[in-house]
């Protein structure tokens, strides 16, 4: 009986060179020099970060730029402690959703100098950034946020946002 | 059947490589500009349907990505084909038939320049014995018009014939990529690209988008003056396997344009949208859809002068029904393939009143 094949080899390699985009291109200007910025809806008033110059829920182009804090409130945040291949950071280390003041939704980053056990809903954070000389274009230039030691915020100012 | 027109049509002036803006940005003016002339409102769509495809972008689901351009809230209801938006159209008919909803959302978009579109187009042969060897898209349209050369079906002239007069159209379509004159003297004396296909007989590389907004029955009447009304449409496929066809011939166009009622007795169309992405193919067609000598063939300059992939097949039915609601015509046909050499054919019957 003639033998099964059971699997053959055909590399496939397709190369493609990305376009961020205007809204992100401009997002990711600033945090090269150090700064958030955000687009607001000029529907719906929602301030996106990172923009992606549209607001989904409205469909409409966010043009107006909106400059955000690197401070803001961990919305929610959860601990990981399985480690995989590729880990920057060793476990245990906190994942969480930051909602910048001045944003309307939040985004994501890493919540580092603090025990893990001790990180907590509406804990004001700050971010670290990489310095100046080594930014660049990218979401790395924020190594990662730090408590700020203020007050928590309290629960109603980003329950919207969970 | 149930009435079903096709009663607002956009699209973004094709380029070869946008360097500034994502498929979002490209497509979001394209949406809002055919939501505004429809006169329907952007949250009482009764269905979106997009086409498009992930390989093109380079990115798992970057089609969801793409509904950032809608407005998706509340939660609409979406589908997306992994095809020419053309069949997004059709899904979205289908849809319309159920009776249950009256308007229908159209989108597609493509940015073929991120990679190299004729290796990008290899990953839709056979993995097994034809992929390995990386036929690019160029080559297999060359060999398929071989066979038409080598069966009699057509001459290089012929060809070449069909590049002049979509340059000519082109000139006059702000939407055309290549809009530059092109002789007959000229085209035949270039060097081919790859034998028989010259420069001029194959597409250029494109990035855009198009979106048309379809309606039944009253709301069609109500929001349009006059609706290019779907008299019919269909689709039928041929084998994968590229040996076991006839590459000269296009029986699945045939099939498809009779099921869609384009028959000896129906009265015939004034203007045929062909998608066809190289010289030879709209011969192929023409011949399939036995098209007489009083059809405008492609008056956009069709796909040979501007091809955003997974859009240039929604862009023949936009650009056919555009002549019925601007009142030039009573009577197109509109035409969109996919697959190598023409595997898969859509044919629509569009109509005015």
């Amino acid at each position: 009986m003639t033998e099964l094949v059971y699997g053959i080899k055909t590399p496939i390699r397709l190369d493609y060179i990305y376009v961020a985009g205007q809204a992100s291109s401009r997002f990711l200007t600033a945090i090269a020099e150090g700064r958030i910025v955000g687009q607001r809806c000029p529907q719906c008033a929602k301030v996106y970060v990172p923009p992606r110059g549209s607001c989904p829920t409205c469909g409409v182009a966010t043009g107006e730029e909106v400059p955000v804090a690197d401070t803001g409130i961990v919305t929610t945040f959860c601990i990981v402690n399985i480690p995989f291949a590729g880990q920057a950071v060793r476990v245990p280390y906190v994942s969480a959703s930051i909602l910048l003041d001045g944003a309307g939704i939040p985004l994501f980053h890493l919540v580092q100098d603090i025990e893990a056990h001790d990180v907590r809903m509406g804990m004001r954070v700050r971010a670290v950034w990489l310095p100046p000389e080594e930014r660049t274009p990218s979401m790395n230039s924020i190594r990662h946020f730090r408590p700020t030691g203020e007050p928590d915020a309290p629960y109603d100012a980003y329950r919207e946002h969970l | 059947m149930r009435d079903v027109a096709v009663v607002s049509f956009a699209q973004s002036p094709p380029v070869r490589s946008d360097t500034i803006r994502n498929e979002v940005e490209i497509l979001m003016p394209v949406v809002a500009e055919a939501i505004e002339r429809s006169g329907i409102g952007r949250h009482d769509f009764g269905f979106t349907c997009s086409g498009s495809s992930d390989y093109l972008a380079g990115q798992p689901f970057a089609f969801v990505m793409a509904l950032d351009a809608v407005g998706a809230w509340p939660p609409i209801a979406e589908s997306h084909v992994e095809m020419d938006g053309a069949w997004a159209l059709y899904e979205a008919w289908v849809r319309l038939q159920h009776g249950d909803i009256d308007s229908a959302l159209v989108y597609a978009f493509g940015k073929s320049s991120l990679g190299d579109l004729r290796d990008v187009l290899t990953l839709q042969l056979d993995p097994y014995c034809v992929a390995p060897l990386w036929p690019d898209a160029v080559d297999l349209a060359a060999l398929q018009a071989r066979a038409g050369l080598d069966a009699g079906v057509f001459s290089e002239r012929d060809m070449a014939a069909v590049a002049v007069r979509s340059r000519r159209d082109a000139a006059a379509n702000p939407n055309a990529q290549l809009r530059d004159p092109l002789s007959l003297d000229d085209a035949l004396s270039g060097a081919p690209t790859a034998s028989p296909l010259r420069a001029h007989d194959c597409p250029p590389i494109s990035d855009g988008a198009a979106a048309v907004v379809l309606a039944a029955g009253d709301l069609a009447r109500r929001v349009c003056e006059r609706p290019a009304w779907i008299r019919g449409i269909d689709h039928r496929i041929e084998p994968a396997s590229l040996g076991a066809r006839d590459l000269a011939r296009s029986p699945s166009t045939a099939l498809a344009a009779r099921h869609a009622g384009l028959t000896a007795e129906a009265p015939p169309v004034e203007v045929a949208e062909l998608h066809a992405p190289f010289s030879h193919q709209e011969l192929i067609l023409r011949d399939a859809l036995a098209l007489g000598e009083g059809v405008a063939v492609s008056p956009s300059g069709g796909a040979l002068t501007a091809n955003p992939v997974m859009a240039t097949g929604l862009i023949r039915i936009g650009e056919a029904a555009r002549r019925i609601i601007d009142g030039t015509v009573r009577r197109a046909l509109a035409h969109a393939t996919s697959g190598p050499c023409l595997q898969q054919n859509l044919v629509c019957v569009l109509e005015a009143g």
